[in-house]
C-alpha cells in the first residue's frame, strides 16, 4: 500500500550534535502519529525534515508517495503545517490572514474567499475576523493557525506541539478540531511533549529520545508498559505516611511509595473505580488526615522512566557542570 | 513567472497594510525624514561655512542618502520578526514563489523608501533646498537614490536572515552604516580630510551617490575632480551599486531558502 507519511533511515545533524538519527515511519492514509518526545528529542526536526523546510544529511522520505527533497515543490502542495509558534501575521485580521494564505496556495480568489469564510466559521472566528491577531487570545492565534494550515484541504497536516502553553479549555477545544479533521479523511501528525495528548488523537505513537525511536506502538501499547493510572495521597502528616502506605497493601491496593518529604503516598490502581473505592476506605480506616487526594495518568516522565529505567536525559551534563563550579 | 508576480503582489499587499497599522514604519517615514532634514539644515547648517558652498543646498542629497541607508534596518528587523514568529516556515512550506516572500517584503519596504522621499524633498523645499538642473535630471537623482536605498534593503534583509536578532539587526547595522556615512561627502565636504582618508573617502559608494545626486540636481558640491572617483562620480556609484546588489541578492536567497524558526 502507499503510505501517507514514509521515511527510511532518515539521519540530520547541526554541526557535531545528531539531532535525528535513523528515524523510519510509515503512517497509512487517514491515520494520526503522534511523535512523543521531550526538547531536544528531534520532534520538530522531523517535521522541518517533512514540511521541506530542511534537506536530509541521509535517508529518504516521501509525502503521498512524492520525494520530499526531489519534490518539494509538489509535496508542498499536498500538506499544511501548523508549528508551535502560532505563525498568523499579527498585524492582520484573522479573514486577512487566512485570504493570503489562501492567495498564497493559488487556491483563486472566489474559492479562497469561501474557504476563508468556512473555516473561520468552523473554528468559531467569525466574530473577531475583522480584527488584528494581535488582539487574539493564545486560543484563538492558535485554532487561525491551524485554519491556515487547512485552507488548502491537503491531504496531510503536520502539528508541531498545536497545545503547547494553551489552558486546558482551549487544548480540549484543539482536540475536537484535530478529530473533526482527521474525520473528513486527512492524514496527521503530530508531535506533543503531553503523553495525555497523543493518547487523545493518536492512531499510533513514536517516542523518541535523543533523535532515536525508543517505543513504537500503539496507546494501549505504550501503556501496558508504563502501567496504568495512579492514586497520589497527600497527607498532614508525614508520621502517618507508612501507616497509610501499609494500609493500603493490607487492603489490596497495590504496593505503596512513599515520596515528596513523607507525605505523599502514590500507589497504582489498575483496578479502575473498585480499587479508588477500596484505598478511600482503607484510609478512612487508618484516620489519617488527607490534604489531597487525586488520580493521574501516566506522564511522559513516567514513560521515559519505565523505557530507560533511569532518569530523563535533560539531568544527564548536571553533575559536570556543578564539579566545574565547584572547582 | 506569473506565479512571482501574483505571490509577490498578494505580499507587497500585506506589507503595505501594515505601513498604516506599524506605528514605527509610519514614523519611519514621516517623523524621522522630516526631524533629518531639519536638524541637519539648521543646526548642523548654522555651523558649516564652507567657501563657495551653499550648506542647504549641499547637505539634501546627504540626509537623502542618510535616511535611504537607514531603511536596511526597518527590513531587517522585520525579517527577524517573520522568521521568529514562524511565518518564514509557514511560508517556505507553502506551494509558492520563494522569491516573491523577498521580492514582497523590499519591493514594499522601497515603497516606504519612495514615500520618505517625497516628504523629505517637501521639508526640503520649505527650507530653500531647490533643484536646478531639468525634469530629467532631477528624476535621475532620485532614482539613485531609491537605487541606493534598494540596495540597502537587500542588505537589511541578508542581515536580519543571518542574525535572526532584531537588537543585533539594530546595532551591527549602526556598525556597518556609520563609518560608510561620515567617511564620505554626505554631510562635510572632503577637503579638509589628510590625503589617504580623502581618496578612501571619494570611492565610498555613498560619496558617489551624494556626488552624482548633487550634480543632477544643480546643487552645490565640492568635487573638484582630483582623482577618477571625484571626476565620475555617477559611474562610480552605479558600478559599485550594481556590485553590491549581485553579491547580496544571490545571498540572501540562498540564506531564506536555509532559514528556519529558532
Amino acid at each position: 500500500m502507499e503510505y501517507a507519511i514514509e521515511t527510511h533511515d532518515l539521519s540530520k545533524s547541526y554541526e557535531r550534535h545528531k539531532a535525528l538519527d535513523g528515524l523510519g515511519l510509515a503512517v497509512p492514509p487517514g491515520t494520526v502519529l503522534g511523535l512523543l518526545g521531550p526538547n531536544g528529542s528531534g520532534k520538530t526536526t522531523t517535521v522541518r525534515l517533512l514540511t521541506t523546510l530542511l534537506r536530509p544529511d541521509s535517508g529518504s522520505c516521501r509525502i503521498v508517495g512524492l520525494d520530499v527533497v526531489k519534490q518539494a515543490k509538489e509535496v508542498r502542495r499536498n500538506i499544511g503545517l501548523a508549528g508551535q509558534y502560532a505563525a498568523v501575521d499579527e498585524r492582520l485580521t484573522g479573514l486577512e490572514n487566512l485570504r493570503l494564505i489562501g492567495t498564497l496556495y493559488h487556491l483563486g480568489r472566489r474559492e479562497a474567499h469561501r474557504r476563508t469564510d468556512d473555516l473561520l466559521e468552523r473554528f468559531g472566528l467569525t466574530d473577531v475576523a475583522d480584527r488584528q491577531a494581535k488582539t487574539y487570545s493564545g486560543g484563538m492565534r492558535r485554532r487561525l493557525d491551524l485554519a491556515a494550515s487547512l485552507l488548502a484541504d491537503p491531504p496531510v497536516v503536520f502539528l508541531d506541539e498545536p497545545t503547547t502553553g494553551l489552558d486546558l479549555i482551549n487544548r480540549i477545544a484543539m482536540w475536537e478540531l484535530v478529530r473533526e479533521q482527521t474525520a473528513r479523511g486527512t492524514t496527521v501528525l503530530l508531535t506533543t511533549q503531553y503523553l495525555e495528548e497523543a493518547d487523545q488523537l493518536a492512531d499510533r505513537i513514536v517516542v523518541l529520545k535523543n533523535g532515536r525511536t525508543i517505543a513504537d506502538g500503539t496507546p494501549d501499547e505504550l501503556k501496558v508498559g508504563v502501567g496504568g493510572q495512579r492514586l497520589e495521597v497527600t497527607l498532614a502528616d508525614p508520621a502517618r505516611a507508612q501507616d497509610a502506605a501499609r494500609a493500603l497493601r493490607e487492603w489490596g491496593v497495590g504496593t505503596a511509595t512513599v515520596g515528596e518529604g513523607g507525605r505523599r503516598v502514590t500507589v497504582p490502581v489498575d483496578g479502575g473505580i473498585d480499587a479508588v473505592a477500596t484505598a478511600v476506605t482503607a484510609l478512612k480506616g487508618e484516620g489519617a488526615h488527607i490534604v489531597d487526594f487525586s488520580l493521574r495518568k501516566p506522564s511522559l516522565d513516567d514513560v521515559f522512566l519505565s523505557l530507560t529505567g533511569h532518569g530523563t536525559p535533560a539531568r544527564d551534563s548536571q553533575p559536570d557542570a556543578e564539579a566545574e563550579h565547584a572547582a | 513567472m506569473s506565479e512571482v508576480i501574483v505571490d509577490g503582489v498578494a505580499l507587497i499587499g500585506r506589507h503595505i497594510k501594515h505601513i498604516r497599522r506599524v506605528p514605527q514604519k509610519l514614523l519611519s517615514v514621516t517623523v524621522m525624514p522630516v526631524t533629518m532634514v531639519l536638524a541637519f539644515g539648521y543646526i548642523l547648517g548654522s555651523a558649516m561655512d564652507v567657501p563657495g558652498v551653499e550648506y542647504r543646498e549641499y547637505f539634501m542629497a546627504g540626509v537623502f542618502a542618510q535616511v535611504m541607508v537607514a531603511g536596511m534596518t526597518t527590513t531587517g528587523v522585520g525579517v527577524c520578526e517573520d522568521l521568529n514568529n514562524g511565518l518564514v516556515d509557514r511560508f517556505r512550506s507553502l506551494p509558492m514563489s520563494r522569491s516573491a516572500v523577498l521580492i514582497g517584503r523590499t519591493v514594499s519596504d522601497l515603497l516606504l523608501s519612495a514615500i520618505a522621499c517625497v516628504v523629505m524633498s517637501v521639508v526640503g523645499f520649505a527650507i530653500g533646498w531647490r533643484i536646478h538642473g531639468g525634469f530629467w535630471s532631477a528624476l535621475a537623482g532620485f532614482g539613485l537614490v531609491l537605487l541606493l536605498g534598494f540596495v540597502a534593503i537587500w542588505g537589511g534583509a541578508l542581515l536580519g536572515l543571518v542574525l535572526r536578532n532584531a537588537e543585533a539587526v539594530g546595532s551591527l547595522g549602526f556598525v556597518i552604516v556609520m563609518p560608510f556615512m561620515f567617511l564620505s561627502s554626505a554631510f562635510i565636504p572632503l577637503d579638509g580630510l589628510p590625503g589617504w582618508l580623502r581618496a578612501v573617502a571619494q570611492w565610498n559608494p555613498l560619496t558617489a551617490v551624494t556626488d552624482q545626486c548633487r550634480r543632477l540636481w544643480g546643487n552645490s558640491t565640492t568635487a573638484h575632480g582630483d582623482g577618477f572617483a571625484a571626476a565620475h562620480p555617477g559611474l562610480v556609484s552605479l558600478v559599485a551599486l550594481a556590485v553590491l546588489f549581485v553579491v547580496i541578492v544571490p545571498a540572501t536567497v540562498r540564506s531564506f531558502g536555509k532559514a528556519t524558526a529558532r
